[in-house]
């Protein structure tokens, strides 16, 4: 069936902000999508409140509308836009249920809109839990015993009839929010009520657990002809019980006899047909061990984190796929894009076997609990592609940037045979290290599986690694001995170390012998067919497939490899931007990264993308194929700053910025001299190795202080420390892993954060604006919320800044984009912060400005001028709106984690609110991030004595809105001193009804909490802060914050209007 | 212990040595199917070759001995990248290296296979030889190789008596649906689970009898029938055709089968005779060679083929396009085609070229993929419904 001709103005819906279980691969699936609506002549419109997206650009859409994603903001649009169609089915969970909820209202039909791709009965008879069972048993499929309950005496009359444990999920939430195993009647009731609330719809599947069966997941395409494919299999190496996201998942399927494998994709194609879903869809199985016996655990009718994993998997384009399939095409009309000689039909057949680690925030969050669950709490992934499993293995335990490159980096040593199979028990992100002490300590395979229920088979490849370092370790290190390390992809430095042989050496025995990675191809089809596309992964031994290349001037664009809270997708925006203008300077373009969530990672964004680790060693193999003329390192954050040193040691020239004008920025010593040169002033502080050091420079400077490493992204391991105890436990926290470089202890001030971005020529300087913080130094600058232009900050001061960045620019040579953080203090400016290369907010700051900062930093880097490019330098004259970034958290996901905000980076997303005014941006991006307010008008203010004063005058703007305020005994003895009316409620340790009753009393709207200066000693606080995120409340622990919200409250209401980005 | 894949074009590969220790040569061929491998071992369609997995971890389940396609395993040598040294499945009998010990099939591992796909992908399916023999004279081993054939292999593989497998007479018989134990918790807790997954629904082919000309078949094909209820009388290749008209049957199927189909000729004239009646037949891949070699049409020789279990046929009838396991060397060729007798039914999306056949005025219909799988996907079963329809007389 051809294209349907009817479908000419396409609405897609986003994402929105990243949060856990919902992050970059939906702007992966979107932009992939959005491309290829418009390759077939289809007008987009995008909306996405997510600025950070390369998927809001306005190359890729042709209407961009990055606004709150809500029912009546999409509405709006489509009564402006007059779309024909919209596509709900690659925004994740959130573009899916907005979706929904226009259809259900009857929106899209009164408004002629069509859904375009799978059906609403479809979506419904798959999300719906009862819907789902009902049609499986139809069908004969199937589902472990279950039942659909709305309240919590209904779950436990069902788990009494079948038994404990039960396995807890509510219906239409992502990345399975409130979820659980309930072991015992305490458990099912505490999470039974939870996940309740947290249905959009007040259902939660009550199921027998199945933990321990082996997870599969199938890849699923069908077109509105009933043509089926499976694009891949994968298996889960954690066994159910651990969400996918959060499992160790190997592509294809490496325990299943064909038996096995074949009645699970029957099962899945005949799920997929009765759904009649029409693009993608993610079957998830669970296979009991020892018998053919299965269950369908879920399916999600959209693309995926998992089809994003399995497009750059197999090489199969899913988005791209589904969004033709959405238009009206059928499987055997689309082109395979890497053959040229195949069809969509053709199943991918792969020679190479992949591997994906998530990335946990568990050092980010150290209060929190590492226990994998079936609540997902990974930030993002690795992926990394070899022909055996053992060096997939390696290589993506060395992609994940967590100081892991071998099974021996997390030392169990010290626990005797007993503990280290008690220890096993714990279902942790450090599991696999665990059970390689296990092999060590001579724990039978059989032992390990009977305790962890991994497969033997994954244990006896772990055993392999185990039998290699023992084999370096005793030695003498033979060629073949070599080899084999390398077949399965030990890194020097980790061969060095055992063999105490130094790397130089190692890696000169490689040459001498011709050990050195070979390049082979993913090519969707196994080698059958030839294939033009240049997407490869290395392997040791056999023949190179790296294509020779020459004639254009070749640059190496380093990712930023796996997302992470303070290296986000930002990065991944600036990589792509980055390649793009070298591409159409008349570069060829090489991309190396080894993240499946992305756009960089798209088979069509370079000339070549290599998916490979990001260390010195592995970036080096290619540099010995490609021999570029020159890497850049400024757009790929921290991760391809980190390989500066390395690529000029291999002779790469690193293009832009010096690798010696970064280490200024960094180096206190150098840095200092250049702000006295510059005449620039900043916070007083010293550089020290230890707590004795911090110590006696803090008491110099007096307290309080600023204490944090160097040299990392989103203010890793920054704390405001207000007395010596506090230095002595950040300066362990921080020394728990070594240091190369020295620690920065400054003195804190307390004034307005300002935030640059520039562009340098070498010579002049291009300031698209200058953004403010609501939040007042102190709180990291990602979880701030943003606004441009500034508006408190007078002209002199936005001079001074404009004149500091050019100083600072020219003297660290900055060619490209740099980064300054400043605060002023009345009509004073300090500098806190400066970094020559991209930030989080260069995304932002494009957009609402318009100048595309990326592709002019690229230009400049090549050798143009500020001016040739048709700007004026200097600081550009302020916009006629207010854009304002808002942070978004994924504290529910992480239990255990401290949520008050600081100077160390916790947000895993943003959102933006733009509009003509102040007011009605701050109240788009409150709504934005998910604050819909008012509800019930009940709020609780809880804040320490030094806010007191402020709270008092938010308070009263609350009262006056309507609010109830409930407050602990002296903030409410305060705020009734001053005239603001609130109630007094009890501690947690004192008798009924306290603050924990009224927030688990479910009638709150939110609650104000500062914790004490310093990280919270208090018990209560946290207690507090953790119940109400827990519970679907909004929590927020400082001032300014506070009074943003209530400024946004107070302008709330009104038709919001509505700004095409693309315009800009 | 060392060996060496020395191809007709003098490429050498060397590796490290599996499976029985003798010397072979035979024809090179690729298979991309990324499971299955014990099924491909035993499919005689791949007597007189030796096989590449493209896939390079095999071994890892194991060998269960019950999903074998024949008695034994018919490729003259295995080639792989690697071997598992741990099998892992709840059903496996034996490792896979003592699997090629046992019933002599020499092998070489630790090759970069992708290297030689791509090598038989550009010049073609060609010859080779396995040895662990370091001193090999390339000089005296290329003209041997060039002169390899695989010659009338359907005569080896084929069985040496006509024999029968029962019907299921109750569908309980082909074992439970496939999980569909369905948290039945007394049998779950008893450890008593299914043992044989099955996909068949229903026995509407209940009272039918067919007759199975083995040419090399799979075991699947018979099982396939019988599971829906036909009694299926298996025939050697050689069998005169009176002898199988005069069984009355309600059909006959022709099955798969090694070898070029132009060296079958006493079979092609005994398959003549066949189409002549007014029997319903269903043919798959050597099977339908014949039929059309038998009724004018013509074959030849594919570059390399197609073996594995991800290719797209489109059957024209409907338009519908479904995903086959692949195993053939050899094409019809349609432009030859006389439609007064047959016209195409499939044709492979990839490349276009033949996947079926539909006779006119005649109840038969031939396809070159694989509708019993084994390995590979089970999308096309519905031809074996299709034919008991057929059988039945109903259109």
């Amino acid at each position: 069936m051809p294209k349907n001709p009817n479908v000419k103005r396409v609405m897609v819906i986003g994402s929105g902000p990243i949060v856990i279980g919902q992050a970059a691969e939906f702007d992966y699936a979107g932009t992939q999508a959005c491309r290829s609506l418009k390759e077939e002549g289809v007008e987009v419109i995008l909306v996405n409140s997510n600025p950070a997206t390369i998927m809001t650009d306005k190359d890729i859409a042709d209407k961009v509308y990055i606004e709150p994603l809500t029912v009546k903001v999409l509405e709006q649009i489509i009564e402006k836009e007059k779309p024909d169609s919209i596509l709900p089915t690659l925004g994740g969970q959130a573009g899916l249920n907005l979706g929904m909820e226009l259809e259900e209202s009857g929106f899209l039909a009164s408004h002629g809109v069509r859904l375009l791709g799978t059906t609403a009965a479809t979506i419904r008879n798959a999300e719906g839990r009862q819907e789902f069972k009902d049609l499986m048993e139809r069908i004969g499929e199937p589902c472990a015993a279950s039942k659909v309950v709305e309240n919590v005496q209904d779950g436990i009359d069902f788990t009494n009839s079948i038994g404990y444990p039960v396995v807890l999920r509510p219906a239409y939430t992502l990345g399975g929010s409130g979820g659980g195993i309930a072991h015992n009647r305490e458990e099912l009731e505490e999470i039974l009520e939870n996940g309740l609330r947290l249905s959009r719809v007040g259902q939660v599947l009550v199921e027998r657990c199945i933990a321990g069966w082996k997870e599969i997941e199938y890849e699923v395409m069908r077109d509105s002809a009933g043509n089926c494919i499976t694009v891949c299999n994968m298996e889960n190496i954690d066994p159910v019980g651990v969400h996918t996201g959060d499992s160790i998942v190997v592509a294809p399927s490496q325990t299943l006899s064909d038996k096995e494998y074949q009645m699970l994709r029957s099962s899945a194609l005949n799920i997929i047909n009765e759904l009649e879903i029409t693009g993608g869809c993610n079957v998830q199985f669970a296979l009991h061990p020892t018998s053919f016996e299965y269950c369908v655990i879920e399916v999600n009718p959209r693309v995926s984190r998992s089809s994003a994993l399995a497009s750059k998997a197999t090489g199969y384009p899913i988005a791209k796929v589904a969004a033709k399939i959405a238009l009206g095409y059928t499987l055997d009309e689309i082109k395979n894009a890497i053959t040229h000689k195949t069809y969509a039909s053709f199943e991918p057949a792969l020679d190479y076997c992949v591997v994906k680690i998530p990335r946990l925030p568990f050092d980010k969050f150290i209060t929190a609990k590492r226990t994998l669950t079936t609540q997902m709490k990974a930030t993002g992934e690795v992926m990394s592609i070899c022909n055996n499993f053992e060096g997939a293995l390696m290589k993506a335990i060395r992609s994940l940037e967590q100081h892991v490159d071998c099974l021996l980096s997390y030392d169990f040593s010290a626990l005797s045979c007993e503990e280290i199979k008690e220890r096993l028990k714990i279902v942790d992100d450090q599991r696999i290290y665990v059970i390689a002490e296990a092999i060590r300590k001579g724990v039978s395979y059989e032992e390990i599986h009977e305790i962890t229920m991994i497969d033997i088979w994954f244990i006896d490849k772990i055993a392999i690694l185990v039998e290699m370092e023992q084999a370096l370790r005793k030695g003498p290190l033979t060629v073949e001995l070599l080899k084999e390390a390398k077949r399965i992809e030990f890194p020097d430095n980790v061969i060095s170390r055992l063999t105490g042989i130094s790397e130089a050496e190692i890696k000169q025995m490689r040459y001498d012998n011709s050990i050195v990675a070979v390049y082979k191809m993913v090519d969707t089809c196994a080698a059958e067919f030839a294939a033009s596309t240049p997407y490869y992964y290395s392997v040791y031994g056999g023949e190179s497939e790296a294509v020779e290349t020459s004639g254009r001037k070749k640059v190496l664009v380093l990712g930023s490899g796996p997302i992470r809270i303070g290296q986000g997708i930002e990065f991944d925006y600036c990589s792509v931007h980055a390649t793009w203008a070298f591409s159409k300077a008349g570069y060829e373009t090489i991309i190396i990264n080894n993240n499946p969530e992305t756009v960089s990672t798209d088979f069509d964004i370079a000339d070549k993308l290599y998916f490979e680790p990001l260390t010195a060693e592995d970036v080096e193999s290619i540099v010995n194929i490609e021999k570029p003329d020159g890497a850049v390192v400024q757009f790929g954050g921290q991760t391809a700053i980190k390989l500066t040193e390395s690529l000029m040691k291999m002779g790469v020239p690193i293009l832009g910025t010096k690798a010696e004008d970064v280490d200024a920025a960094e180096d206190r010593e150098l840095f200092d001299k250049i702000l006295e040169e510059t005449q620039i002033p900043r916070a007083a502080g010293g550089t020290v190795y230890t707590a004795e050091e911090a110590k006696a420079v803090a008491n110099r400077l007096g307290y309080p202080v600023l204490v944090r490493p160097s040299y990392v992204l989103g203010g890793q391991g920054m704390q405001i420390a207000i007395s010596d105890e506090e230095i002595e436990e950040f300066m362990e926290i921080i020394n728990r892993i070594a240091q190369d470089h020295p620690i920065l202890v400054d003195k804190y001030l307390q004034g307005k954060e300002i935030e640059v971005d520039a562009v340098c020529d070498g010579t002049d300087i291009l300031i698209p604006g200058i953004m403010e913080h609501v939040e007042r130094t102190g709180v990291h600058s990602g979880d701030s919320i943003s606004v441009y232009p500034a508006h408190t900050i007078n002209q002199a001061v936005k001079e001074k800044i404009a004149e500091y960045t050019r100083r600072l620019a020219k003297a660290l040579h900055v060619k490209g984009l740099i980064n300054i953080q400043f605060i002023a203090i009345g009509d004073e400016v300090y500098v806190i912060e400066v970094n020559p290369r991209s930030s989080r907010t260069v995304p932002y700051i494009s957009k609402v400005t318009g100048i595309p900062i990326v592709d002019l930093a690229a230009e400049v880097i090549i050798g143009k001028t500020i001016r040739e490019l048709g700007y004026e330098p200097g600081l550009q004259p302020e916009a006629e709106y207010f854009a304002i970034k808002m942070p978004v958290f994924s504290f529910e996901k992480i239990r255990g984690a401290e949520i008050s905000l600081g100077p160390e980076m916790k947000s895993t997303g943003e959102c933006l609110g733009i509009a003509k005014t102040f007011n009605e941006a701050l109240y788009k991006a409150f709504l934005g991030a998910g604050v819909n307010l008012p509800k019930y008008k009940n709020m609780i203010i809880t804040v320490k004595d030094a806010d007191k004063g402020e709270a008092i005058e938010i308070g009263r703007r609350f009262e006056k809105l309507g609010y109830t305020i409930y407050a602990t005994r002296s903030t409410a003895a305060a705020l009734n001193e001053a005239g603001v009316k609130a109630r007094k409620v009890n501690k947690i340790s004192q008798e009924s009804p306290t603050v924990m009753d009224l927030i688990l009393g479910h009638k709150i709207d939110l609650v104000i909490d500062t914790p004490t200066q310093g990280r919270d000693k208090s018990r209560d606080g946290f207690l507090i802060r953790r119940t109400a995120i827990e519970t679907g409340i909004h929590c927020i622990t400082a001032m300014d914050t506070a009074r943003a919200l209530v400024t946004s409250l107070e302008n709330a209401g009104g038709e919001l209007t509505l700004v095409d980005i693309a315009q800009i | 212990m060392k060996a060496f894949l020395v191809l007709e074009d003098g490429t050498v590969f060397e590796g490290t040595h599996i499976g029985a220790d003798r010397e072979v040569i035979s024809e090179i061929v690729f298979n991309t199917s990324m499971a299955g491998y014990l099924e491909v071992l035993t499919d005689p369609s791949y007597a007189g070759q030796a096989v590449c997995m493209t896939y390079p971890l095999i071994g890892n389940y194991g060998i269960c001995r019950e999903d074998m396609e024949s008695s034994r395993p018919w490729p003259d040598g295995f080639i792989v990248r690697e071997l598992s040294r741990i099998p892992s499945n709840f059903r496996n009998d034996c490792t896979i290296q003592a699997f090629l010990e046992e019933n002599g099939v020499p092998g070489i591992a630790g090759i970069d296979t992708r290297a030689l796909t791509k090598i038989l992908r550009e010049k073609g399916t060609m010859n080779g030889m396995i040895t662990t023999n370091e001193n090999y004279c390339l000089e005296e081993i290329l003209p041997r190789l060039k002169e390899y054939t695989t010659g009338k292999v359907v005569e080896r593989v084929t069985c040496k008596e006509k024999h029968t497998v029962e019907p299921t007479t109750v569908l309980e018989q082909n074992g439970p649906l496939s999980g569909a134990a369905r948290f039945d918790r007394i049998s779950y807790e008893r450890g008593v689970r299914e043992k044989r997954p099955s996909l068949v629904r229903e026995l509407n082919g209940a009272g039918l009898r067919v007759a199975l000309l083995d040419l090399g078949a799979k075991e699947n094909i018979a099982r396939s029938l019988a599971q829906r209820g036909c009694e299926v009388t298996v025939y050697p290749a050689l069998t005169p055709a009176e002898e199988i008209i005069e069984g009355n049957y309600d059909g006959i199927m022709l099955s798969n089968g090694p070898g070029d189909p132009k060296e079958c000729t006493s079979v092609i004239r005994e398959i003549k005779k066949l189409y002549d009646t007014e029997i319903p037949i269903f043919a798959i891949c050597l099977g339908h060679q014949l039929m059309a070699l038998a009724t004018g049409a013509d074959t030849h020789k594919m570059k390399y083929g197609h073996r594995g279990g991800n290719h797209p046929v489109k059957d024209l009838a409907t338009g519908k396009v479904y995903i086959s396991s692949q195993n053939h060397g050899y094409v019809v060729d349609t432009d030859k085609l006389d439609p007064k007798v047959a016209v195409p039914a499939f044709i492979n999306v990839n490349d276009g070229t033949n996947e079926g056949l539909s006779y006119t005025n005649k109840n038969i219909f031939t396809v070159q993929f694989h509708p019993e799988a084994c390995p590979g996907p089970q999308d096309s079963g519905y031809l074996f419904d299709r034919f008991i329809s057929m059988m039945k007389g109903e259109k």
